[in-house]
Formats: C-alpha cells, structure tokens, sequence
C-alpha cells in the first residue's frame, strides 16, 4: 500500500512541473510589454525602466527566469498582486475558505439527496417514479447554472423574500475572521456575547442558496450515478443469495446492495472536483460570494497577472492532489483492486 | 423509434433551433440590434411588434433571441470541430504508436485536465483578450482531452483485433491502418462525444459571455442578455427568463441526443 502511495506521487510530479510550467508561460505570452503595463505610459525614463526590468527578472533569458520561478515558489513566493500590492498567496487563502464552505456544503447536500434518490430510482426500475427522477435529473444536467442562480433569487429572494441576494452575512453584524468559516466563526464566544446565535443564523440565510445552486449539477450526475451503480450490483449473485436467504428489502439494499454501489460514486466525486470549482466560479459571481472564484474573475477583468498566475496555480495542484487521494480512497474502499497492478 | 425517445426527443429540439436559427431574419421583425427609445424594457405580450418585449435599450428581445440562436449554434458547430479534430488526431498517434509519442502527448493532456474547465478558459482568455472569436479558441482547446483520451482507449482495444493484424501482415502503411482501418471503427463514441461536446460548448461560451469575458456587446448571446438583464431582474424578469431557457432547451437536446445516441449505439447499456 505505502509502495502504490509514493509510486503514485512520483506519478503526479511531471503533470505538477507542467502546470508550473503552464502558469510561468501565461504571463511571458500577454502581447504588451509587462514592464511597461506595470510603469504606464507616461513619466518614466530609460533608467527607470531598466531597473524595473531587473527587479522583476526579466532580462534574464527565460530558462533562468523559470529557474528563478521555482525557487520563489519553492520558498512559497508566489508573487504580488499588482492591484493591491499584497502577496497572492495570502490573496488565495484569505478566500479559500469561503469557497471551501461554499463548495463542501453543495456537496454534502448533492450527496444526501442525490444517492437515496438514485437508490430509489434504481429499486422502482422502470416506474413512473424512476422516470420522473431521472427526468429531473436530466433537466437538473443541462442547467446552465448561472441561469439557475438567478431564477432561484428571483423566486426566493425577490418574491419571497426569504433569503439574502449576495455575500455570506448581513451588515448589521461584524465577525473578526477566525478560520474563515462563517459558520464556525459566529459562534465565537464575542459574537456570540454581543448578538447571540443570529449572526450564525443569517449566515445560514446566506449560504442556502448558493450551495443549492451549486450543488444542482452534482445532484443531477449522482443521482444517476448511483442509480446506474446500484442497478449494475442489484443484478449480482450475493444479492441473489441474499434473497433466497430470506433477508429483507430493507437489509438487501440498503446493507449489500448500496455499500458496493458506492464504491464508483467516489470516483465520481473526485472527478466532480473541477465541475465544482467552474460552479464555484459562476455561482460567487451570481451571489457576490467573497471566494477565490470571484477573485479570479475579478482578476482577469483587471489584468491583474500574478494573481492569475498563482491561483490558476494553486487550483490546478490543489485538483491534481485530490485527484490522487480519490484514487487512493478508491483503492482503499475496493480491495478486490489492490492486487493487480 | 419509440424505443429512442430520448434521442427523437433531442433530434426534434435541436431541429427546431437550427430551423429558427436560419429563417431569423425571416421570423424576426425587427433588427436585433437596432434601438427603440420609445420602447425600453416593455414586458412580453404588450406591445404589438414586438411579441416578446424589449430590453433595457429598446431592442427586440424576440429577434435578439432568434440571432442569438445563430450564435450559439455555430459556436457550438465550431468549438466541436476544433477539438474534435484535434483531439483525435492527438489520441490516433497516442494510441496507435504509444512509447514517448503516447508519454508526451498524455502528459500535456493531464496539465490540461488539471484545470477546471471554465478555469483554463479563462486562463486562455487572459491571454487572449474577451471576445466570442477567443471564448470559442479558449472553450475548444479545454475540449481537446475529453476527445483525445476516448479516442485513445478506443484505439487501444482496436488495435487488439484481428482485422488489425491482418491489415499490418498484408503490409498496410502507419496512416492507411490509422485513417481506414481504425478510425471507422472507432466513430460511435466519438459522435456521442461530439454532441455532448456541443452543449459543453455552448454552455461555456455562455458562461463567459455572463462573465463579461465572452462575446461583447452589442452581439446577441443569450450570455451577455442575461448579464445584461441582472440589475432589472426585479422589474422585468422575463429579460432574465428567455435567454435562459433557449440556452437550457439547447442544452437540453443535445444532452437527451447524446445519451440516446450512447444507447443506440451500445444496447447493452439501455437495459438499465
């Protein structure tokens, strides 16, 4: 096991130096001249120039440049954001933490509808139920999401009025950053002694519709996911066995049936990752949700380059990593692949 | 074909766009960029002339809508023909030669799917500026892998069959095997990812077009009408609501086409 971990590591390291590699180029190929988008047009000479170019290392030949890349970012430097002059790597992860709330509570609700939904369209074969279902699912796939989005505030929001339009809490509260999670951070005993739980609330309130909306898609693909999976192990022997044995439905589908069905889920949500981040992009830029998504939007439309280059960067090793873990987690969960190489 | 619902279903939606897509500027009654200053922001069913309102300019939403279906279907047509020909001929030789040809090519193939798709887009874009032309180069080139990688596994398991051996013992060159032996077999995935590619397609030029990074205005994409249509959302929401739904109908059909065509293709896998 430890020996298939690290070959799997050495594994991921080429496609890492070509994402490095892909995030060094994207700054050298914007037509224009770098230096002189930094300096402006006006009021600056020859010498000023010249020692800009050296302070960004671009009159070194462009292999010492990449040399001097992955240094930086071995060291953890991945530059400065033009616009704001801070580090784009805490830039990053002042933001992370929002899409990473954003994104696992998606999940988490895709998950807990979409597999007993597949369940129960795979045990209800060819009934008006599993029609319906996977009629619905099917609309759900073909969601363009940010269309969705503001279907759903048009109805909740402005209609009903039950639920805020954009960010992650209402201004009448102020919560010092802690883990960058609202909902951990308003329980934090000063928020609470100052408002009580309605802070924690109204982030709640804030983050239902987002996470519905993202979560639509993953919702549609596993729920049919799992009814394909389920339906693929309700047709093999130990279910037979099972049966002839007199076990209840209950028992069958739910203990022998699902527990192996699930096994393909996992890839599934592993390969989900990249579907929830482009959702995570569109979704932040419908609810003006502070996370990276929105940042890297915000990013292009301000030519900011560093900032581009390193959370393309960081997104793409983040994708890669989880990938992998997926596939150890898939290993783990089916031991009947261990064997073979 | 009662047996293929689905796939008629899709076959007949997809028809009925292409069919309002060429006779646009016969349906429409006005231009689709032309401005009414007399008629800003008129609901649908008001206003004679103009049967599904105008927008917050005064312009036909109706005949935008209609040339917007223009848009959107070429683009579709484009960005598939883009990545389908790259992507093939890439996962050919990757599949067909394997050694270094297959390391480096798949090794380029996994940084780009590394990358959420509407991400490299973006990514793309940055370097080439907004604009439909780049959407479309920026969408094709996040497309390339998903027919590369199919490609290759298909060409993998051809290469194991007989016909194979018996066309390298009779002395057929690298490109006739690849062209006329191999490829033909290979088409039914291929077509089914096509179509399915098509509604990725238009779905992600939409996406950056809503994004401000796709066509500019004034063009007619349903994308930049539903940006466009944002702030009005509480005082007229059908602005919001129609260039939506042409793009989930579009996205519809081809959906229901590719998984009726998966099936057509492979009955095996109807049964469920």
């Amino acid at each position: 096991m430890i020996k298939r971990f690290s070959f799997k590591l050495i594994k991921m390291l080429p496609t890492l130096f070509g994402i490095c590699l892909l995030a060094f180029l994207v700054v050298r190929l914007v037509p224009g001249d770098p230096v002189m988008t930094l300096l402006g047009e006006r009021g600056n000479s020859p010498e000023v120039y010249a020692l800009m170019k050296t302070k960004l290392g671009l009159d070194l030949p462009l292999h010492q440049q990449f040399f001097v890349y992955i240094k930086g970012l071995m060291q953890g430097d991945l530059g400065k954001s033009i616009i704001t002059g801070t580090s784009v790597a805490e830039e990053f992860f002042s933001r992370f933490p929002a899409t990473i709330e954003l994104s696992l509570t998606a999940l988490i609700f895709a998950l807990t509808l979409g597999i007993p939904l597949g369940v129960l369209a795979a045990v209800k074969r060819n009934s008006p139920v599993d029609y319906i279902l996977m009629s619905i699912s099917l609309a759900g796939y073909s969601m363009p999401i940010f269309w969705w989005g503001l279907l759903l505030i048009l109805f909740f929001s402005v209609h009903l009025g039950l639920t805020p339009v954009s960010g992650r809490l209402s201004v009448a509260y102020f919560v010092e950053p802690w883990t960058g999670f609202m909902l951990i951070d308003t329980l934090q005993r000063e928020v609470i002694a100052e408002d009580g739980l309605a802070p924690f609330f109204s982030a709640i309130k804030h983050l239902i519709l987002p996470a519905f909306v993202m979560g639509t898609i993953p919702l549609a693909i596993i729920a049919r996911m799992t009814r394909s999976s389920m339906l693929e192990v309700l047709d093999e022997d130990f279910i037979k066995t099972a049966k002839a044995k007199g076990q209840n439905s209950f028992n069958i589908i739910f203990k022998h049936a699902l527990k192996n069905a699930l096994i393909p889920i996992i890839t599934i949500i592993g390969l989900m990752l990249g579907g929830l981040i482009t959702g995570a992009i569109l979704t932040e830029t419908i609810f003006s949700w502070p996370g990276i998504g929105k940042w890297i939007v915000h990013s292009v439309n301000q030519r900011d380059y560093p900032s581009i280059q390193g959370g393309v960067l960081l997104i793409g090793t983040l994708v890669v990593l989880i990938n992998r873990l997926v596939d150890l987690a898939y290993l783990w969960a089916n031991p009947r692949l261990r064997g073979d190489k | 074909m009662i047996k293929y619902r689905g796939l008629s279903l899709g076959l007949f939606i997809i028809f009925i766009f292409v069919l309002l897509a060429i006779f646009a500027p016969i349906i429409s009654s006005h231009d689709p960029s032309s401005i009414y200053t007399d008629f800003l922001r008129i609901s649908p069913f008001q206003e004679k002339g103009f049967l599904l309102g105008t927008d917050d300019l005064g312009r036909d939403i109706l005949s935008r809508l209609l040339f917007g279906s223009r848009i959107s279907l070429l683009v579709g047509a484009s960005v598939v023909a883009i990545s389908l020909t790259c992507g093939t001929t890439l996962g050919l030789l990757s599949g067909y030669f394997r050694g270094t040809v297959d390391t480096i090519i798949m090794g380029v193939i996994d940084v780009l799917m590394s990358f959420p798709s509407i991400l490299l887009a973006i990514l793309v874009i940055s370097i080439l500026g907004p604009g439909l032309n780049n959407a479309m180069m920026a969408v094709a080139i996040v497309g390339i892998p998903n027919f590369t990688r199919i490609v290759r596994s298909s060409v993998m398991v051809e290469k194991n069959k007989d016909y194979h051996l018996a066309a390298v013992s009779s002395g057929a060159s690298s490109g006739r095997i690849i062209f006329k032996e191999i490829f033909p077999n290979i088409l039914a995935p291929l077509i089914v990812q096509a179509t399915l590619g098509f509604s990725e397609a238009i779905l992600s030029v939409a996406a950056l077009g809503f994004l401000g990074l796709g066509a500019q205005p004034p063009l007619p994409e349903w994308g930049i009408m539903l940006s466009d249509a944002r702030p009005f959302i509480e005082s007229n929401p059908s602005m919001v609501t129609l260039p939506g739904l042409c793009i989930f109908f579009v996205l519809l059909g081809f959906n229901l086409m590719g998984d009726g065509l998966r099936d057509y293709f492979d009955p095996k896998l109807k049964r469920r």
